[in-house]
């Protein structure tokens, strides 16, 4: 009995320690060093937030530059992936499908390499980016729905290379662009 | 691949291989007792836990004793972390008002924390309030790993030690891991985390209006603090549902790359530790390049298969279940790193990798997690697999087995039989009877062989302690709720109390003087031998069940089938 005794004591020292000294002590020192990450990276317009740039968002308007596929379309209560193994028929279906959708609403040559991160859904469901060129080959639907003038649609191709974000430190991961983000900005080009 | 796919690999390991002397070497000064600045600045809080639960740290426990402490601790947090989610709806800290979690949901969580499975049938987000994940699963991420390292400084004393039946004081070993090792690493890195964008506060969800108009609900927390520890502490549970492939865990290339070395710096520094207890550092780095070596293989082969061209969808690169800033190389990266330590965690779904790179991460969990492993369990399941190794080698050349000094007998093969066999037969009865059940089949999200792997997958995770899943799998069901939480304890504890076992009986022995006869564990020759061992021993039981999954799902794949 002593030693269950004990041995309750000791978890609940633990307890106290791992489970609320530390992270409250973790939350204290970021909330100081590094509020705005801390707090989700939420991006204010106006005076509404509109959205995370670290969370990707649902576009279906043609206006908008599109994210990637999502099983969950974007709501992130939960997030996931589609789980699909590679030898379901209801993947293959779905690649060929977006695809063809995407060829058509870009008007795009039915030859055009589309970007697989375009035709394949992402782990988590919000992932915000895509390729630099996913984004370019979406720049003719923009420009001709939104009616934009050469002069705006070289502002587009700017504002492209721009928010383009390199390979960190030029080491890790890859080129990618955030969709949320250009869509923000996108609506600023007058 | 490009050039800098294979910098980043190259980059990965060398700062790991660097690492492992610095941490290692640290570590060995901890778990000594040796003077060090560490303790002169946390040797209060230490002194404090001490005085008020009354442990004398200088007192020291036989094998029995130590397994008692060991068990009673781990089955109090079990029982308080089970209370906890079944109360939830009336506890503090529950801003997004999230109802009790159901009893066969919270033991098999239970469980899966405890045990350092961290299998998660739940999604953290919509199951679970701060109040649990804070004081339930970030404090059991916390005390299953220095568990681990309590598990495996028990073993070394029992080889290192000679006539002699105390292998040390559990409650020192625990406390020390997390006050000295744990925590601080943890601290740094969860600071750095939140830096680049992961969460960690306390606020309630945030509702916002997309750039469309739609709603959308943004999930806070204190996510940074538990994910730090559960890289660390080998765990692997995520915090939200994707794990770290939401952009809250793991937002940024930098984040991937610090997690991921997070995820093998404590196992692959413990070789090191390992070495200097045992008195030849040469003996460790044996240990550490045989790991290195099954696990730049198992990398090879997978990183090979995602790579290979599909012709199911045109050969385009693969990125169903994968995120952009990631990209191919560092999921593969990843998932082999997870499934080689007990982590569990992913950062892409492994569900939809090509069938080849899947039954990579299944064979790196059926293997005993070994390759780096758990913290603390990979290298006391490798020490399994070197008693088997120079059992065998005695047997060849018709000597008495010996390890470093200690004559290998009866007892300690029939103990690390035991510790094989028994993750073994849960991977193979359990996913037996669930793939002809019927609650077994219906929670499946992909038909035909792919289908098996999922239920494979989950026992070998289960069985392994590792996490990861096949996740299309539905399991938060009764049915694989109760058994995958049967295998998490079998294959935890099964292994656990007959390796202090075999540490009780090693600990008695004197030590055999090194002579010319003694067979050798520290040359090439040895690492042939144990890598073979470990191959044959512990791989080739699942060949036949591996056969039916994912390799006639890949030669199936390629001649077009699908299901």
């Amino acid at each position: 009995m002593k030693s269950l005794l004990r041995t309750v004591i000791i978890f609940l020292i633990l307890t106290i320690l791992t489970g609320i000294i530390y992270p409250l002590l973790v939350t204290g020192i970021v909330q100081l060093l590094f509020p705005e990450k801390a707090n989700g990276s939420l991006i204010v317009k106006g005076n509404k937030i509109c959205g995370s740039e670290l969370i990707g968002q649902q576009f279906d308007s043609l206006a908008y530059f599109s994210s990637r596929p999502s099983s969950v379309l974007y709501n992130p209560l939960p997030s996931g992936g589609s789980n699909y193994g590679l030898t379901n028929r209801k993947l293959v279906n779905l690649v060929t499908e977006r695809k063809n959708k995407f060829i058509v609403s870009n008007y795009l040559d039915t030859l055009t390499v589309i970007p697989s991160e375009m035709l394949f859904a992402s782990a988590s469901g919000l992932d915000p980016h895509i390729s630099p060129e996913a984004a370019l080959l979406q720049v003719k639907r923009i420009v001709k729905y939104r009616g934009f003038s050469p002069e705006q649609r070289d502002k587009l191709s700017d504002l492209i290379k721009k928010l383009t974000e390199e390979p960190q430190f030029h080491l890790l991961g890859q080129a990618r662009i955030n969709v949320f983000l250009l869509n923000l900005s996108l609506d600023t080009i007058k | 691949m490009t050039v800098q796919d294979f910098i980043q690999i190259i980059l990965f390991l060398g700062i790991l291989t660097i690492l492992t002397p610095v941490l290692g070497n640290y570590m060995y000064k901890i778990f000594t007792g040796r003077r060090h600045f560490m303790v002169t600045v946390l040797g209060w809080p230490e002194k404090l836990i001490y005085r008020l639960t009354g442990i004398d740290p200088y007192e020291e426990t036989n094998w029995r004793v130590y397994t008692f402490n060991l068990i009673m601790f781990n089955l109090v947090g079990l029982l308080l972390l089970f209370a906890i989610q079944l109360l939830q709806s009336k506890l503090p800290l529950n801003p997004a008002g999230l109802p009790n979690v159901p009893w066969h949901s919270a033991f098999n969580t239970a469980v899966s924390f405890m045990t350092n499975t961290n299998w998660q049938g739940y999604a953290g987000e919509t199951t679970l309030s701060y109040l649990v994940q804070m004081t339930g699963l970030t404090v059991q991420n916390y005390v299953s790993a220095a568990t681990g390292i309590a598990v495996l400084l028990a073993l070394i004393r029992g080889i290192s030690r000679r006539s002699t039946d105390m292998l040390g004081n559990f409650w020192t070993d625990l406390i020390r891991s997390i006050l000295y090792i744990l925590l601080p690493l943890s601290i740094l890195l969860a600071c750095i985390l939140a830096g680049q964008g992961v969460v960690q506060n306390f606020k309630e969800y945030e509702t916002i209006h997309t750039l469309e108009g739609a709603g959308q609900v943004l999930p806070m927390g204190p996510a940074a603090s538990q994910i730090a520890i559960k890289q660390l502490g080998t765990n692997g549970g995520g915090f939200f549902n994707a794990n770290s492939s939401h952009p809250y865990e793991n937002p940024t290339p930098l984040t991937n790359f610090l997690e991921l070395l997070a995820i093998l710096l404590i196992p692959a520094a413990l070789t090191y530790t390992f070495g200097k207890m045992v008195g030849s550092t040469r003996q460790g780095w044996t240990i550490f390049i045989v790991m290195l070596i099954l696990f730049i293989s198992g990398l090879a082969i997978s990183l090979f298969s995602e790579y290979s061209a599909h012709t199911i969808f045109g050969n385009i690169p693969l990125m169903e279940g994968k995120e952009t800033r990631v990209g191919i190389t560092s999921s593969v990266l990843w998932s082999i790193s997870t499934t080689s330590a007990s982590n569990g965690s992913v950062n892409a779904m492994l569900d939809s990798f090509s069938p080849i790179s899947g039954m990579l991460a299944m064979i790196n969990i059926m293997l005993g997690e070994v390759i780096f492993g758990g913290v603390g369990a990979g290298l006391y399941g490798m020490v399994i697999f070197i008693i088997l190794t120079v059992f065998i080698a005695g047997l060849m050349v018709g000597r008495t087995p010996e390890y470093l000094g200690k004559k290998i007998e009866s007892f300690e093969v029939k103990m690390a039989i035991v510790a094989i066999l028994v993750p073994n037969m849960v991977i193979q009865i359990f996913s037996a009877f669930a793939s002809i059940s019927v609650p077994g089949i219906s929670s499946l999200n992909n038909a035909g062989p792919h289908g098996l792997s999922e239920i494979l997958y989950a026992y070998s995770s289960a069985a392994g302690n590792n996490g990861s899943a096949f996740a299309g799998l539905n399991a938060n069901t009764l049915f694989y709720n109760l058994t995958l939480g049967l295998g998490m304890l079998a294959g935890r504890f099964g292994v656990i109390i007959p390796v202090l076992a075999i540490a009780g009986t090693m600990a008695k022995k004197k030590i055999t003087p090194e002579s010319s006869g003694t067979f050798r564990t520290d040359n090439w020759l040895f690492v042939c031998l144990l890598i073979a061992v470990i191959i044959i021993i512990g791989g080739l039981a699942h060949f036949p069940a591996l056969s039916l999954g994912p390799i006639v799902e890949h030669l199936l794949m390629n001649n077009g089938m699908t299901f």
